[in-house]
């Protein structure tokens, strides 16, 4: 049994977080470009770079589609490879993002969410991170900056996991985890060093008949990214499911394992229960609003309401059964979208959450509410007001209006 | 670089085991796959090729087969160089932390016209920017092949394809050739060069040099497209042999800045009686058909003033004096 370390205390902005979580993980190539609200991290990486306090080369790339590509070649190569980036950037790499997983490169990416032009608004939101939710990449979301530390260590285990080798997103809200100084608990290096460890590869088959370790070695030539037509691309993607669902008991395997030297784990990786063990009404969000919905549903409780949240942190792959087990007996579900699907009957948590709900014996009733778009503030009385809502609908014994919006000027 | 420059023999080329493998399925008179197969004659160690996206990443790596005796990786067609820039960064951190065990490895980047002129030129002037050691390597066969013969920023003036089509109004593609090497060149890098496969040696050669000097080099190879050019497959090389006589491609390098024509046009640059017309080279082309019919003779003028002007540019940069023939 390993015991909790003792701990640095930091004041951090989730972006200088996320740089030291980097700086401590024995990262052998960052390839970064800079946009908002991500370049804190770029920035103090540099810092970390030209002041020699890491063995990594930076790679300043030209774009965020290099930023990518260059990220899956280096993890290609044998390097463990980190980038981060936001917004349109993001938009920017969704070619090379199914190349990533495509190419089974554990690359690491920390996403600062922020809305997508037009318009043009640098602020947080979920659009840019859930259009790439079919990219075939592990998608986690921090609650604070905490979380964002935490989740990026873990995020680099989670990833080069033989059973898994997939790339790892970290969302983090753009400005209000990004840019705000909090306290972060961060471990000493040689202990964060320890815990990534070295790179493993699986042994694999080379043309040459030989079993190599899976990398581009002139050792062992390899040839990686080929073209597969009919006879062969659909195994490949089959496999990227399997590995989806081998991450599901990995990210809880690491979670407990991290707290095990931290003390700190965020429910069982993939999903957290807030008073959910009685609750009736409950809301399901992604990111920095659990915090303030935690302090909400406090609130509540104190007035007899029986309301719970349920954070979920892990997005792809989607915790089904996590998700299930959590709502079982709630009666009542608000699932919360920074986002929007146009056209498509509400946001994408929620068509994801009502479809795995619809197997579940006993239904709870489930609307939706759109809300913070382009980094519009939400109050924690808005967020009570989404409760009042589950309650009146427990009453009245239906769903009026499916999809709401939070917070929008009438 | 120039001091220890590599020696080889025919025999020294035919006795090295081939890095790029036949059974590749690239049509027949292909000029690229004799450009790559010499190319990877003249690698000098352990070496990683990335590609583009292109008609020789698909007829080299249709899994479960491969081509490739050296470690290969594609990604997408914009990406080579970006590819490229990956590689480097993290063998130069992993022989630093002491996790390969090669003492160096070349790095060469492949892409066809549409990778470099169009799609790939952001990528390419950046990881030049940044200096990363590699070797680029253009493969022109002057269109969008893979997908059918489609007009790129390298397909020259007057060529049809199937999206500048010869018709009644419109005499295939309107605008010029990109200058890429001389692009490239104002990027101030160590070495830029063309190179025709005819002359196999000068190939060689300039591919061995771009590997040796350190930081980016660029080598842009002329590679006939039979398919394309609707051109007979047996006349590959002898039509990469006319477009260095007619001027249309000369043969090049740059090292350091410092400009020189390479012996086969050097010969042309000496005895301009010899520098053929370009009706030499562009006869017997489907895709410059329309050029020899009574409305072509135009046109066909306009080809051989634009490749005259850019040859008397090129010799001035080479600080050679223009000779009348």
């Amino acid at each position: 049994m390993q015991k909790v370390v003792k701990q640095e205390m930091m004041a951090l902005a989730g972006d200088q977080a996320v740089a030291y979580a980097v700086k401590q993980s024995d990262v052998d190539v960052v390839a970064a470009y800079p946009i908002t609200p991500q370049t804190i991290i770029v920035e103090k990486f540099s810092e970390y770079v030209a002041d020699g306090e890491v063995e990594t080369e930076f790679v300043c790339v030209e774009s965020e589609h290099s930023a990518m590509a260059a990220s899956i070649s280096a993890s290609a190569t044998g390097a463990r490879a980190f980038t981060a980036t936001a917004s349109a950037g993001l938009a920017l790499m969704h070619e090379m993002l199914f190349v990533a997983s495509g190419c089974r490169a554990p690359v690491v990416m920390a996403v600062a969410n922020r809305a997508l032009s037009a318009p043009l608004n640098i602020h947080g939101d979920h659009s840019d991170s859930m259009a790439q939710r079919d990219s075939g990449w592990i998608q986690m979301y921090a609650e604070n900056a905490q979380e964002a530390y935490d989740s990026i260590i873990q995020a680099f285990q989670i990833a080069e996991n033989l059973d898994v080798l997939l790339p790892v997103m970290v969302g983090l809200d753009g400005f209000t985890l990004s840019h705000t100084l909090e306290n972060v608990e961060a471990l000493p290096d040689e202990v964060v060093k320890e815990f990534v460890g070295v790179r493993k590869f699986p042994n694999v088959l080379t043309h040459a008949g030989k079993t190599a370790p899976f990398k581009l070695d002139p050792a062992n030539p390899m040839t990686m990214g080929p073209i597969a037509l009919q006879n062969y691309y659909f195994e490949f993607k089959r496999q990227q499911e399997e590995a989806m669902t081998n991450a599901l008991n990995v990210i809880q395997q690491v979670n407990s394992d991290y707290a095990k030297i931290s003390g700190r784990s965020y429910g069982n990786g993939l999903v957290e229960g807030y008073c959910l063990e009685d609750a009736e009404v409950a809301a399901i969000c992604l990111g920095s609003t659990a915090g303030t919905m935690k302090t909400v549903v406090d609130d509540l409780r104190q007035d007899g309401v029986k309301a719970g949240l349920l954070k979920l942190r892990t997005f792809r792959p989607l915790p089904v059964e996590a998700i299930r087990s959590a709502l079982e007996n709630v009666k009542a579900v608000a699932v919360m979208d920074k986002c929007m699907s146009f056209g498509g009957n509400g946001g994408p948590v929620f068509h994801e959450v009502r479809h795995l709900l619809y197997d579940v014996a006993s239904r709870p009733y489930v609307v939706n509410y759109i809300y913070g778009l382009g980094g519009r503030d939400t109050s924690p009385s808005e967020l009570r007001s989404i409760y009042e809502n589950l309650q009146s609908i427990l009453q009245a014994g239906r769903v009026e209006t499916p999809i709401q919006y939070l917070g929008l000027r009438d | 670089m120039t001091s220890q420059e590599w020696k080889f023999t025919t025999k020294d080329i035919a006795e090295k085991p081939d890095l790029f493998l036949s059974g590749h399925r690239a049509c027949a008179g292909c000029g690229p796959a004799t450009v790559f197969r010499l190319i990877m004659k003249a690698t000098r160690g352990p070496t990683i090729v990335t590609e583009a996206t292109g008609c020789m990443e698909v007829v080299s790596s249709i899994y479960p087969y491969t081509s490739w005796a050296v470690p290969w990786l594609h990604t997408a067609f914009e990406t080579a160089a970006s590819n490229a820039s990956g590689i480097e960064a993290a063998l130069k951190i992993m022989k630093k932390k002491g996790r390969i065990s090669q003492e160096h490895v070349d790095v060469i980047a492949f892409a066809g016209d549409g990778g470099t002129y169009d799609i790939g030129i952001q990528a390419l002037s950046g990881a030049v920017e940044r200096g990363h050691d590699f070797l680029f390597v253009l493969y022109d066969n002057e269109a969008y092949m893979n997908t059918g013969i489609q007009r790129s920023g390298g397909t020259p003036h007057g060529a049809a394809t199937t999206t500048s089509p010869a018709g009644k109004v419109i005499p295939g593609k309107l605008e010029y050739k990109k200058p890429i090497a001389d692009i490239m060149v104002a990027h101030e890098m160590p070495y830029v060069a063309t190179a025709s496969p005819y002359y196999w040696k000068d190939l060689i050669t300039k591919v061995r040099k771009g590997l040796e000097v350190e930081g980016p080099a660029f080598l842009h190879v002329f590679a006939p497209c039979p398919r394309g050019w609707r051109s007979n497959p047996a006349k590959s090389i002898e039509y990469a042999k006319l477009a260095v006589e007619t001027c249309v491609f000369p043969v090049w390098e740059s090292v350091n800045g410092q400009c020189q024509l390479s012996t086969p046009s050097k010969l042309v640059a000496l005895a301009p009686q010899k520098k053929k017309p370009v009706a030499d080279y562009l006869q017997g082309q489907g895709r410059f058909r329309h050029m020899f019919k009574p409305q072509g003779k135009k046109l066909l003028e306009d080809v051989q003033r634009i490749t005259d002007e850019r040859w008397e540019r090129l010799l001035k940069k080479c600080g050679e004096t223009p000779k009348t023939a």
